[in-house]
């Protein structure tokens, strides 16, 4: 037979649980003030913006793709996103060793620009033209062997690039600078072979973007070249003026796709030189910006572009929170329904854990860069029924105690002390769904795994030191412990007989023994 | 004031054996009913397959904001373009219509925005596009079914250790149960199934599993010491534990839909399509699955795994040489005074 005074010791101090709960919202909410993080952090889908992210390329050589090569493209394609000037843009990478993704997100509407900028490789290289055509198949074939060098496969490929198919507009991002290579321009309007490069991106030592002194209209891309890159560049210059068009053009190269192709009238030894190309100024800007911080180490495709309008990003903002407010004010009627007076520590312990909540949200925004996403605010909402759960059980539990022939006083210790494993086991659960859905997730989802676990630990915060605290000192007061019809504890709606003017009366159906504990009366010292 | 039993809750009749549903006696019954929803799944999986969304095929989603856009108006201009593959226009409320595409190039992709911007007179800012490079899909694809199957063995090794192994099956077996019927569904109904789906599965799973944990909690605690008293078989008591926890599990389930039902409501309702749909609607699809799972099939199916045990058949002999008097209520390993409590109650003298 247990001892009663032994669950009177497991009632714990429930002033000193709540004090601590206290300590713990305040502690939260001065770290929050001494950051200045009162709002939350919205993510791109709730304000608008692009994000991007990108995968290595597949068709990389497998060795390159290295998690040194990834932190390096993640630190160019920051440089690239920070000269856009956009605030509170971030790139970062996601996963593991070497199966990474990069992560680009950029608060309002540039859009397709961020695309563009950060997706190429910007590989760069300067080639000379051997032969050139109109970029349709079947064109180029009175090209039969204009110069040594050039196989007969290659100039029936030549002959069958079809330029005006978007497939070879894709730009391969991989050309080896050793071989002589097909490439397309970037209109499609032309093709060309080119010669092995002789000077690589790595050579330029500095891009800008101007206006074309000569045109005054135009804008250009000036490069200027270190010693290694003004040596090579001269040497090509000097050495094609004197030969006949087309070969005395030379092709720039980026990503495999011919920016430019100028005719050389003479050498060029200052070491630098202009890309015209006929650039809208915003482009000569991002194209400079990217020649600037280099290429690349590795090729990537974009996995995913997401593109929110401010417009659309407001809706959904003000539909997570319509979702939200509407869950609640559900859960609180159904609980208040159910379980009348008690559901109304059911509503607190919901206020608490949304504060907590609020608090954990601002401080993480500002610490970790945390970002409430749409799919945080489900989690979130999906959360509430969670939390209330674990009142549910642990209500039904000391009511199942009551039924079982305990005071209300004691019920509520015995029924925690059981309610408590199958809260905690539960919530484990709970947690390493959350966990693994956080590992494996990708993108925004991440956001759904987050809030779950988060408001999981939050739950188990709650219940231990604020619902089970309260219970206790309630089934202290009068209302509760004599069973009042509107305290949820009454005789009726726990299901026993018995009159509601006394206190909750120990009667089984079938035995009208009618006891009064001596627990009761041990408890009360 | 009335003190006839009727007065009693249910919650209260069924807590102490009064009244009881035979749900593990009738294991059979639900067996059949799960084989044959889970036939149809099959079926439907083999037949119609799911509809997957753009972001695991790989595509272009665009939507343009602008009121009075006439669906075949945005397809001959989207088709216009020359874009291989084909395109699906759908309207979203009055002032939306969205445009998918099979997988796009860049260019190609820059082409449709440019085509839409011009025929419609919209700023590109106010497009929402979404583009999905073909890779991408058997990415998320991957990592979709990574963590099921990560989920899967960890849980099974948290319940094993928790609770005892046989629990861990019984429990696990009614999540792949849940999986099948809610993936069932969305084949037979023809719902889109996006990332937010999955991850709405598998957080179903998870909620599938907290339900189990409550039921099966009690049917632990019910059966701790029936073999020590000899009074009731093994089903007879995780009988008594589900209905014990019955009011409880669906309360439980009531109150985790009311939200999920909120963001189904507003999703569905204010925003048309997207995240917060698809995952509300799995969670709400597959909630109600895993209500029925931990109440028909986890405990039952337990009960079945437990009853083949030496010692269990031993203890069913010994209670059917009794006379087979069924179990009222089962021990409360803790009681404060012994002389009261259901145990130490006449016996009823059947069940209905």
């Amino acid at each position: 037979m247990s001892t009663p005074s032994k669950t009177v010791k497991s009632s714990g101090r429930p002033a000193r649980a709540l004090a601590l709960l206290a300590v713990l919202i305040l502690g939260l909410l001065a770290t929050v003030l001494v950051q200045g993080a009162t709002s939350l952090r919205l993510g791109l889908d709730l304000r608008g913006g692009t994000s991007v992210t990108l995968q290595p390329r597949a068709s990389n050589d497998s060795d390159k793709i290295t998690a040194e090569a990834i932190d390096q493209a993640v630190e160019i394609i920051r440089q690239r996103v920070d000269s856009l000037g956009v605030a509170e843009a971030e790139v970062t990478s996601q996963g593991s060793g070497t199966n990474r993704q990069i992560l680009i997100s950029v608060p309002g509407d540039s859009g397709r620009r961020v695309v563009d900028l950060v997706g190429q490789t910007a590989e760069l290289r300067f080639r000379q033209v051997l032969a050139t055509a109109v970029g349709l198949p079947g064109s180029g074939t009175d090209t039969a062997t204009p110069i040594a060098g050039i196989s007969p496969e290659a100039n029936a490929a030549f002959a069958a690039l079809d330029c005006t198919n978007p497939e070879s507009l894709q730009g391969t991002g991989a050309d080896e600078p050793s071989q002589l290579i097909l490439a397309c321009d970037r209109t499609g309007g032309s093709k060309f072979i080119l010669a092995p490069a002789e000077v690589l991106g790595q050579q330029v030592s500095k891009a800008e973007y101007g206006v074309d002194q000569q045109t005054g209209t135009q804008f250009i891309v000036s490069l200027t070249f270190n010693g290694e890159g003004t040596k090579a560049f001269g040497a090509l210059t000097s050495r094609v003026t004197s030969l006949p068009s087309p070969t005395n053009q030379v092709a720039i190269v980026l990503d495999g796709l011919v920016v430019s192709a100028p005719s050389i009238n003479e050498a060029i030894p200052s070491g630098s030189a202009q890309i015209t190309g006929n650039f809208t100024k915003v482009e000569a800007e991002d194209l400079a910006n990217v020649l600037k911080y280099g290429a690349l180490p590795l090729a990537f495709d974009r996995g995913e572009v997401q593109q929110v309008s401010p417009t659309l990003g407001a809706d959904q903002l003000n539909a997570g929170l319509l979702a939200g407010l509407l869950g609640l004010v559900l859960v609180f009627l159904f609980t208040l329904f159910y379980y009348r007076a008690l559901g109304l520590v059911t509503i607190g312990s919901l206020f608490v854990a949304a504060a907590l909540l609020y608090l954990s949200y601002a401080i993480l925004g500002e610490s970790i860069g945390f970002t409430l996403t749409l799919a945080g605010i489900a989690g979130t909402i999906v959360s509430i029924g969670t939390t209330a759960d674990s009142f549910i059980v642990y209500f039904e539990r000391i009511r199942d105690e009551v039924r079982e022939g305990r005071t209300l006083r004691s019920a509520v210790e015995s029924g925690w002390a059981r309610a408590r494993r199958t809260i905690v086991v539960a919530d484990m659960v709970g947690l390493i769904a959350a966990v693994l859905l956080y590992f494996f997730a990708v993108g925004g989802v991440r956001g759904f795994a987050f809030a779950l676990g988060l408001t999981t630990i939050i739950d188990l915060i709650v219940i231990f030191f604020f619902t089970k605290p309260m219970v206790t000192l309630l089934a202290k007061m009068n209302f509760f412990a004599s069973g009042h019809p509107l305290s949820g504890f009454s005789a009726k709606s726990i299901g026993l007989k018995g009159s509601s003017d006394g206190n909750v009366k120990i009667a089984q159906s079938d035995d009208a023994k009618t006891v009064v504990t001596k627990s009761e009366n041990l408890e009360a010292k | 004031m009335s003190s006839r039993n009727g007065d009693r809750g249910l919650g209260a009749r069924l807590y102490t054996g009064e009244k009881s549903f035979n749900i593990i006696g009738r294991r059979k019954t639900w067996y059949g009913i799960s084989s044959i929803l889970i036939l149809i799944s099959l079926g439907a999986l083999l037949f119609s397959g799911l509809s997957l969304g753009i972001e695991f095929k790989g595509g272009s989603s665009y939507t343009v904001n602008k009121s009075g856009i006439a669906v075949e108006e945005a397809r001959s201009v989207v088709e216009a373009t020359g874009i291989p593959g084909g395109v699906i226009v759908q309207k979203i409320g009055d002032d939306k219509v969205r445009i998918q595409t099979g997988s796009l190039t860049v260019a190609q992709s820059n082409s449709v925005e440019d085509a839409l911007v011009k025929a419609f007179n919209v700023p590109i800012e106010s497009i929402d596009t979404q583009i999905i490079g073909p890779s991408w899909g058997k990415e998320i694809t991957k990592k979709a079914l990574y963590g099921l199957f990560g989920f899967l063995l960890v849980v099974v090794i948290f319940l094993a250790m928790t609770f005892e192994p046989k629990m861990a099956l019984a429990a696990i077996l009614a999540v792949i149960h849940d999986v099948f019927i809610t993936v069932g569904i969305y084949a037979v109904v023809g719902f889109d199934v996006t990332p937010a789906t999955i991850i709405g599965f598998l957080t179903i799973m998870g909620y599938s599993l907290y339900d189990t944990v409550v039921v099966f909690d009690k049917v632990r605690e019910n059966t701790k010491s029936i073999a020590a008293t000899g009074k009731s078989t093994y089903s007879d008591a995780a009988n008594l534990a589900v209905n014990q926890t019955i009011v409880r599990s669906i309360n439980t389930s009531i109150i985790a839909l009311l939200p999920v039902a909120s963001i189904l409501f507003v999703g569905a309702g204010l925003l048309g399509a997207g995240t917060l749909k698809d995952l509300s609607l799995s969670l709400f699809i597959g909630l109600a699955v895993g209500t029925y799972s931990s109440i028909f099939i986890a405990p039952p199916f337990l009960a079945s795994l437990r009853e083949k045990e030496p010692a269990m058949i031993a203890l069913r002999k010994r209670v059917e040489a009794r006379g087979g008097a069924p179990v009222v209520a089962a021990v409360a390993p803790s009681r404060p005074i012994e002389g009261r409590g259901p145990r130490n109650q006449p016996k009823r003298k059947g069940r209905k």
